[in-house]
């Protein structure tokens, strides 16, 4: 059946409103007002509204922004919580830690100068200001494709087929999406974009990197009493409750509001398949450094969502013909900062420059935009990654502690150039063993005061999605989560999915696997850790998915 | 026949709302918010009367801050023709609403006002009724299916006992009920179409209305938390646990 799609066109079109898409399409209109000229640029977000799918720390380096919009002050951007203090503990057991000495810290741990932010909040920000100058946004509408025409050339995107059922049938209030048409079109679809996954296959983007790798952090919001808060203190951490075979790490920022942003981040190339980060992280929050802030305290929020932290070595080429890769969808995050906010506005910001001087010479688009690549390796971008690039792959490598010290002295003697580059070719979906081999884990039951079950959780994401619908979480075999999954790993899907997505039923024959596919949080942790690479995630009907506020 | 349509922007209803710590409302900074879905089912139903060519102008208005414009935006890629922002910051009470929605209705000459029942934020159920009042016209509430013919309406309305139709003459105020409608998806071209339609702002001070305050609002609470419920697995376990509770 061909479908009659109405057709937009532009000159660019920027799939996601996450930091990187909205400082792209800023910038596009800096750069037209700067030469006088029109450049119409038009952003897709499937979120229901922009930020309702963004979920970070968040510890905001302002780098890009000052340079986005030197007036950020005036123009009243949300950063209102300068960090204050860092404080740094090694977790040695479910009761104990040792602080580490500021001597010790790594330098890119420092946060002075950093603020403590909403970054869905700094998105609704940097979409007024898009807005203002003359940034069509729709929310609501996902990007389902990429326009692919018969030269190999990316020439926009289809949003918004609405009114499908679950069996991929038209309902009666079927409405056809629309093609939106543009010269260039940037994929900002942040870590693990679909879309993005498909492109770096077809145009064989990532042939010379090492494999990308990634972590799942599983975040909250509590409303803490006010004696305890102390605006602009970070506390990170190490160790309990993850090990050196299963590694992560922890955030606890104090923000406004007597509001607390609690974390746990943990390194999805993790071995053992009865590992939940969700549980993790429940229990976490019983550990004394963290349980003095949140005891009398109310939750206010949950969430999760995958970060990319491969880094420079994993980093896939950036562009193709009419178009190219930003933020987290590239791979630009920081992980010896665990920031990517920054790196993401940046190459949003450098895309857009590309794009700009393109059209300023004629440019009809549909071409390569080989000037981002170059004008990135010129960048503080560039350097910035370039400095983090033996973090990553040291911790995998050697642990957690000789990882710390080796790139303690990377950064603080070497300043990140270090005359080594440590390889990580290892992909995170091929380093579970097997269930036989591994140790069961017995999370303690949830108190209902610090912790909470799985279902109360995803209830607070505000997460939901159109029932009738076909189910946004494809199986390419549908046999194996319980032919080979089950047997082989007790089919970790049960457990690394931070909203409960999906269940095994049934007993001995009967046994089915079931996926609740209206909890999805679109933390994308299913399409990186499945081991048979089995599930592939796609855009739900548009405006599904959480509605996250202040994450 | 020109059909007025209100239309408020509240806390989305997917959102779980929190109340605020020292029990002065509840949190609505940073939270998501959209259409009431009852005045959605009212866009919609003018929408199908335009179609029907029973209406041949939509009028969209709502009452509240600057963002208030989005909600607008919605209006009108439902369908509206045009707009009016009643442009106010402060809290506005259902009389005080009532009061502006009466003097657009007077000034518009619309013969048709819908709007929802109640909005999801406050449930008060009160505006239409009320806006019917301060005009001495008829009103049509918790319509469940409206039909016009020439100068009256027939309105079948959710009733305790079943459904009621009455008949009601035109000008009128009718307030829809869950079950009138659908609401159709919004087409990406249609919210493209909207952004350039007009928006008229106005003001309580040109609508001659001084916003007063009827009540205050002294306590918020969030409701109980139900205790954790007990899996039994028998018969005989569910009767001992009803008595254990003295339920039995
Ligand atoms: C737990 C956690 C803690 C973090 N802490 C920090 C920190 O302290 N400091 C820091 O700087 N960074 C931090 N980060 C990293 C930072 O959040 C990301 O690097 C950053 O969000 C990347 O920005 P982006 O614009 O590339 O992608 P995103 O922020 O992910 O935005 C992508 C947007 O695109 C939308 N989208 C995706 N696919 C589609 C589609 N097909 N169609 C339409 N829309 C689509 C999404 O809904 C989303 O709104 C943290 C991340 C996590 C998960
Ligand atoms: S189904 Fe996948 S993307 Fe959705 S919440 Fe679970 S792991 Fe995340």
């Amino acid at each position: 059946m061909t479908v009659e799609r109405d057709v937009m066109e532009y000159d660019v079109v920027v799939v996601g409103a996450g930091p990187a898409g909205l400082s792209a399409a800023c910038r596009l209109k800096q750069k037209a007002a700067e030469a006088g000229t029109e450049i119409n640029v038009c952003v897709v977000e499937k979120g229901s509204e922009v930020g309702a799918h963004i979920l970070s720390g968040a510890v905001f380096e302002p780098r890009a922004l000052d340079e986005l919009f030197p007036d950020w002050k005036a123009k009243g951007a949300p950063l209102n919580v300068p960090v204050v203090r860092d404080d740094i503990y090694f977790f040695t057991s479910e009761t104990a830690a040792v602080k580490t000495p500021n001597l010790f810290v790594p330098k890119t741990m420092h946060n002075e100068g950093n603020y403590i932010i909403s970054a869905g909040n700094l998105c609704r920000w940097l979409a007024a200001q898009a807005e203002e100058l003359g940034v069509e946004i729709y929310p609501g509408f996902a990007a389902q494709e990429a326009i692919v025409d018969e030269q190999n050339v990316v020439r926009g995107i289809v949003v918004g087929d609405l009114g499908i059922n679950r069996e991929g049938e038209h309902k009666d209030d079927y409405t056809p999406g629309m093609e939106l048409r543009a010269k260039y079109t940037l994929f900002a679809e942040g870590c693990r974009g679909h879309l993005g996954k498909r492109l770096i296959a077809q145009y064989d983007l990532a042939s010379e990197a090492d494999p990308q790798h990634y972590a799942i952090g599983v975040k909250e919001i509590w409303e803490i009493p006010a004696d305890k808060h102390v605006p602009g203190l970070v506390v990170h951490g190490a160790g309990w409750p993850l090990n050196s075979e299963n590694p992560g790490g922890s955030f606890l920022y104090h923000f406004e509001n007597n509001q607390i942003l609690v974390g746990l981040i943990v390194d999805l190339a993790y071995s053992n398949p009865y590992l939940s980060p969700f549980d993790e992280f429940q229990r976490f929050k019983h550990h004394p450094v963290i349980k003095q802030y949140l005891d009398g305290g109310k939750r206010l929020a949950y969430g999760a969502r995958a970060i990319v932290k491969g880094g420079i070595n994993s980093l896939p080429k950036l562009v193709f013909p009419g178009g190219a890769l930003v933020g987290d969808d590239a791979g630009m995050l920081n992980f010896a900062k665990i920031k990517g906010n920054h790196t993401a506005m940046k190459s949003g910001m450098l895309a857009a420059e590309a794009i700009a001087e393109k059209l300023a010479a004629g440019s009809e688009g549909g071409d390569v935009l080989d000037n981002y690549p170059a004008m990135f390796k010129d960048s503080w971008l560039y350097d910035e990654l370039y400095r983090a690039r033996n973090f990553g792959p040291a911790m995998h490598k050697f642990g957690t502690l000789v990882g710390a010290g080796l790139n303690y002295i990377d950064q603080n003697w070497f300043g990140g150039k270090a005359p080594w580059t440590l390889h990580d070719r290892v992909p995170d979906h091929t380093t579970l063993k097997l269930a036989a081999d591994s140790q069961k884990i017995d999370y303690p039951k949830p108190d209902g005061k610090l912790s909470f079950d799985k279902l109360s959780s995803v209830f607070l994401s505000s997460t939901n999605h159109e029932e009738d619908q076909p189910v946004h979480l494809q199986l390419k075999d549908p046999s194996v989560p319980i032919a080979k999954n089950l047997p082989m790993y007790d089919e970790p899907a049960q457990r690394y999915c931070p909203a409960g997505v999906y269940e095994v039923v049934g007993d001995g024959d009967a046994k089915r696997f079931q996926i609740n596919a209206q909890n999805c949080v679109h933390c994308k942790t299913c399409d990186i850790k499945d081991p048979a690479q089995n599930i592939n995630w796609v855009a739900p009907e548009g405006g599904g998915g959480p509605n996250y506020a202040n994450m | 026949m020109k059909a007025l349509v209100s239309v408020k922007r509240v806390v989305d209803y997917n959102v779980r709302v929190q109340v605020k710590s020292d029990g002065s409302g509840v949190v609505t900074d940073g939270v998501k918010h959209s259409m009431n879905p009852f005045d959605e089912i009212a866009m919609e139903e003018a929408v199908r009367l335009k179609e029907k060519g029973k209406v041949t102008e939509i009028v969209a208005v709502t009452i509240g801050g600057a963002k208030n414009e989005e909600t607008l935006r919605t209006a009108l890629a439902f369908g509206a023709d045009r707009a009016i922002h009643v442009k106010e910051e402060g809290e506005v009470q259902p009389l005080t609403a009532a009061k502006a929605l009466a003097a657009v209705l007077k000034k518009e000459d619309a013969k048709l006002f819908i709007c929802g029942k109640q909005a999801i934020d406050d449930d008060a159920n009160q505006t239409g009724q009320m806006v019917a009042a301060l005009l001495d016209i008829a009103q049509a509430t918790f319509a469940s299916k409206v039909e016009i013919e020439g100068d009256k309406a027939k309105v079948t309305r959710e009733v305790d006992a079943g459904l009621e139709t009455i008949e009601v003459d035109l000008p009128a105020v009718v307030t829809t009920d869950l079950r009138l409608n659908e609401p159709r998806y919004l087409k990406l071209p249609d919210i493209m179409k909207a952004k350039k339609k007009p928006i008229d702002a106005t003001s309580f001070g040109d609508l001659g209305v001084t916003p007063g305050a009827g009540f205050k609002v002294t306590k918020t609470t969030p409701p109980p938390t139900r205790s954790k419920g007990v899996m039994v697995k028998t018969v005989d376990e569910l009767v001992s646990a009803l008595k254990g509770k003295g339920l039995l």
